[in-house]
């Protein structure tokens, strides 16, 4: 039994249904107890859908437990199929059909007899994957199905479309700014001449999936759900694919190179070249590269942040604050624990530690020992943010509702760099403002708690006493450096075996820590 | 919708297929009740992931509640359960030290059969923090009945030496009356005052405050619920305790209140004094509310148990309601309420509305779109499909987590009856209603 308050990532059903309702015309039955379909509540909701949630429970009570589901699941499965006659049925376990370890396999043979729809069990274990290994694998599970269905009655069509073109794997729903980061890639990629040919699986039907092997290469998004479906096509189809992510001007242009090098590898006649448009981009039509060289953007360099999100998120925005603000990463952390290795390459040499875990509580003692100038992170870290009164730019699900903007804001290409340097930017006090408050002491006359008992406990040094004029002086310290200088400053007068913190010995701090 | 003219009550049963919230949704408000408590839920990320959802921003305000999540090795009982709960309920008490810790079994406990029940008094006494043990898992019940069985499981804890001491030594004009309910703080002060207007005191609530304020419940006080799914508290009250049950119907409304008021009088021989002029006025002020719902039809989908008492209320308001969907209904924990249901029909010259237990949301839909009612009570899965399709909603659980009892508060449930209502009204002009990319 582990202690919980919170976790960055679902169970795995929330991930088989993720993909299930991404696809159009896929209904899922969910075999589980009553409330369980809390999945729908959050499509209504968060994505504002105005479609009912594809997603039907197979309610698990005590007749089930008494029983087993077999009659209930078959006559739930058939019923479907006529009331919404989908193209497929997946059947999807939960937590607690898990332990009943009913033959479920069985009855979606046995239901498939019946319908005219396909039946799919959705091959997951509850116990040992998470939300977004549990969407990978259901994808692969799809395609795989479909392709190898279709091979059988030679119905795949293998020709390649005359352009290149591609499939952008990996689109669902209630994922970080998904919708936005589609049209945006969509643009990025008419501009370089290349068709899509699949989107999968948000908005896509089954039917369509014969059409995957016609696209010269695939896509992947984000590297959480889509990886194994498209390392599947390299395998069957010989489909070289790209999983860097455009986030960032850096990477977009790495990206663009990617796809350049294997068309050309796939076409050598071709002998595409991309660099006269990435240089276009980069100086004139995005702003952002241009934004990291003017002058206001200086008085980000040096600064402090902190990064956490999902390995995709966290790895692009530990890279941009780094190589393209010039900003100081503490440290760079993700949840998705399984991909450490991959995390950690792309982020070595950046930042000063790297983070896997997912105990949000963790994250959160470490960002109030460091006390950066801004975090980057989810939700979970914008609330930590708050409680320590520390701006933070929200880059990565976990996410609330604000998190599903109206407007357009996507995160990939250069729409995306844009996007992001205001984000950046705007969590960071502005640098003028920063500036004008050290100079006149801050124009905040609250007082300063960092001596309450509570405030200490949290800290681990140990209490050094303060001396009046001293106190009087860190309340003139800016309040959001404030805590930073107090700890900086004990520490200090620990390494010198100071008793009591006088003015003389802030200012020796202030002038040791100036050195380094 | 020649179906739906009955005259007397009428009972329907459904496939079960329908959107609540899950019973471990009541620690939400049960924590902020208790407040010397810690709600541990033991069950699994699809439990945590609900909770850290349904509840939103109330999980970032250091709640205390907290999941004991299972691992595969609790499931294969490659684990002790009786060590892994003494681990984490030791840590509790150290970081919180609550007076006790209520332990929510939930399905997968139930179906391992983790003997939570046998655990806990051992446990108690080695940790030396009461701990008391619920089922409120989605096997079992619904939403709001999660409450339910925390309460049941709290009328059956041993009395304390602190909880004697508690007794009020109050000179007693009547046999005790202990209600039962979780309300907010400023609600029980309300029905309190209101009782006391009738010179009847209440010597407890169940839950009160704080878990060493409960106070002990004996043979043959008597016992009164405030909310309409507490049935099991209610036997658990009669059968374990020997208290005798107050049937009445419930505090919502100024009419349910009303009649809630008059059935306690009634039951201590105490004259009613004033309560009809009381109504009078709380209806006088919701004028403005009336005329706006005054004729308008309301479909119930039916997740919270409290459809029947709204119902109600709205009927004598002088709303149509076309269809009362329930998860559970007890015709005898609730038979005063749809006595006054029945009656209120027929006073209203209105008929009575099927009663549906059970509900199967996809025949709903079916029926709203037959009925195209005015108004339509359902859950956030349900919600925004049906604005798409030009259909006004209200979220039910609104209703859960709001102030509804007694004469004080019904404004505010006309207030979030109305809300959908004056929204159109300023919206109509636009035209736009339907928003919807499939038929159905």
């Amino acid at each position: 039994m582990i202690l919980t308050y919170w976790m960055y990532e679902g169970p795995a059903h929330i991930g088989t249904l993720r993909i299930a309702s991404s696809f159009k015309k896929v209904h899922a039955i969910m075999h589980g107890p009553l409330g369980d379909d809390y999945f729908n509540v959050m499509k209504s909701m968060l994505e504002r859908k105005r479609d009912f949630t594809p997603i039907t429970t197979s309610v698990v009570d005590r007749h089930v437990l008494a029983r087993g589901s077999q009659e209930k699941v078959i006559k739930n499965i058939i019923r479907k199929d006529k009331e919404e006659k989908p193209d497929l049925v997946v059947l999807t376990p939960t937590c607690t059909s898990s332990i009943l370890q009913e033959d479920l396999n069985n009855f979606v043979q046995r239901s498939a007899f019946e319908t005219k729809a396909d039946v799919l069990l959705a091959d997951v274990n509850h116990y040992r994957v998470t939300e977004s290994q549990a969407a990978d694998r259901t994808l692969l599970q799809i395609v795989k199905f479909y392709l190898n269905k279709l091979k059988h009655i030679n119905k795949i069509q293998l020709r390649k479309s005359l352009l290149p073109s591609v499939n952008i794997i990996g689109s669902l729903n209630l994922a970080f700014h998904n919708q936005h980061d589609i049209a945006e890639l969509k643009r990025l990629l008419s501009e370089l001449g290349i068709e899509i040919n699949l989107v999968v699986p948000e908005g896509t039907s089954v039917d369509n999936i014969k059409m995957l092997p016609q696209a010269w290469f695939n896509i992947v998004l984000y590297r959480e759900v889509g990886l194994l479906t498209a390392e599947f096509l390299e395998n069957e189809f010989s489909m070289p694919y790209t999983s860097i992510a455009p986030i960032g001007v850096i990477e977009t242009a790495r990206f663009i190179r990617k796809i350049a090098e294997i068309i050309n590898m796939l076409s050598p006649t071709n002998n595409i070249n991309f660099e006269n448009y990435i240089d276009i981009q980069t100086r004139f039509v995005s702003q952002s590269a241009w934004f990291s060289r003017s002058i206001d953007c200086q008085n980000l360099i040096g600064k402090r942040a902190v990064v956490f999100g999902d390995s995709t998120h966290s790895a692009a925005i530990t890279k941009i604050l780094v190589g393209e603000l010039g900003i100081q990463v503490l440290f760079a952390g993700t949840y998705n624990k399984y991909d450490q290795f991959w995390f950690e390459s792309e982020v070595e040499g950046l930042c000063e530690q790297t983070l896997i875990t997912s105990d949000h509580t963790l994250v959160a003692n470490l960002i109030s020992q460091l006390m950066p100038s801004a975090i980057f992170g989810t939700q979970m870290e914008r609330h930590v943010g708050k409680r320590l009164n520390i701006p933070c730019g929200v880059i990565s699900a976990p996410v609330h509702i604000q998190n599903f903007p109206l407007s357009y804001r996507p995160f990939v290409g250069y729409e995306g760099a844009n996007q992001i340097a205001d984000l950046i930017y705007n969590s960071f006090t502005l640098g003028m403002e920063d500036h004008l408050l050290e100079i006149f002491g801050g124009h905040d006359i609250q007082q300063f708690d960092g001596f309450s008992k509570e405030n200490q406990s949290r800290k681990f040094i140990p209490v050094v006493e303060w001396s009046s004029e001293a106190k009087k002086e860190l309340e003139n310290i800016p309040n959001f450096v404030r805590g930073k200088v107090k700890e900086n400053t004990e520490k200090f007068a620990l390494s010198k075996e100071a008793q009591l913190i006088t003015l003389d010995v802030i200012y020796q701090a202030k002038e040791s820590f100036k050195k380094r | 919708m020649t179906n739906i003219q009955l005259e007397k009550l009428s009972f329907e049963c459904e496939s079960g297929n329908y959107h609540t919230f899950c019973p471990i949704s009541c620690v939400a408000w049960l924590y902020q009740k208790i407040q010397d408590s810690f709600f541990l839920v033991i069950g699994t990320k699809t439990c945590g992931y609900f909770l850290q959802n349904a509840l939103g921003v109330m999980i970032f305000a250091e709640p205390r509640y907290a999941m004991a999540e299972l691992e595969e090795g609790d499931i294969s009982a490659q684990l002790n359960d009786y060590k892994e709960l003494k681990r984490l309920c030791a840590k509790i008490k150290d970081d919180q030290n609550p007076s006790v810790i209520f332990w929510i079994g939930t399905c997968t406990t139930e179906i391992i059969k983790m003997d939570l029940e046998g655990i806990a008094p051992k446990l108690e006494i080695e940790i030396g923090v009461p701990i008391v043990v619920t089922r409120a898992n989605g096997l079992d019940y619904a939403f709001t009945q999660g409450e339910d069985t925390v309460l049941a499981a709290l009328a059956q804890q041993k009395i304390s030496q602190n909880q004697i001491n508690f007794i009020r030594t109050i000179d007693l004009k009547h046999a005790p009356l202990i209600l039962f309910g979780s309300l907010p703080e400023s609600v029980v002060s309300q029905l309190e005052l209101e009782l006391r207007k009738q010179n009847v005191e209440v010597f407890g609530w169940l839950p009160a405050k704080r878990y060493s304020e409960i106070v002990p419940i004996q043979k043959d006080f008597y016992v009164c619920g405030v909310n309409p799914y507490l049935s099991r508290t209610a036997t658990t009250l009669m059968r374990r305790k020997k208290c005798r049950l107050i049937n009445a119907p419930f505090p919502i409304g100024p009419d349910g209140t009303r009649a809630w008021i008059e059935k306690i009088c009634n039951v201590l021989n105490i004259e009613p004094n004033g309560l009809q002029k009381r109504e009078k006025e709380i209806w006088s002020n919701l004028t403005n509310y009336i005329e706006l719902i005054k004729g308008r039809s309301i479909f119930f989908m039916g997740d919270n148990l409290l459809e029947i008492s709204l119902a109600r209320f709205l009927i004598r308001c002088g709303m149509i309601v076309y269809e009362i969907g329930i998860p559970y209904m007890d015709k005898r924990y609730q038979a005063a309420e749809l006595a006054l249901l029945e009656k209120t029909c027929l006073e209203m010259g209105t008929f009575i509305p099927k009663i549906v237990e059970k509900p199967d949301n996809y025949n709903q839909i079916d029926r709203i779109r037959e009925m195209e009612p005015d108004l339509v009570i359902t859950g956030m899965a349900n919600a925004n499909p049906l604005e798409a399709r030009g259909i006004n909603t209200k979220w039910s659980v609104e209703f859960t987590f709001s102030q509804i009892h007694g004469f004080t508060n019904a404004r505010d449930i006309l207030e979030l009856i109305t809300q959908p209502l004056k929204r159109n009204r300023n919206l109509q002009e636009l035209g736009w209603n339907q928003y919807n990319t499939k038929d159905k």
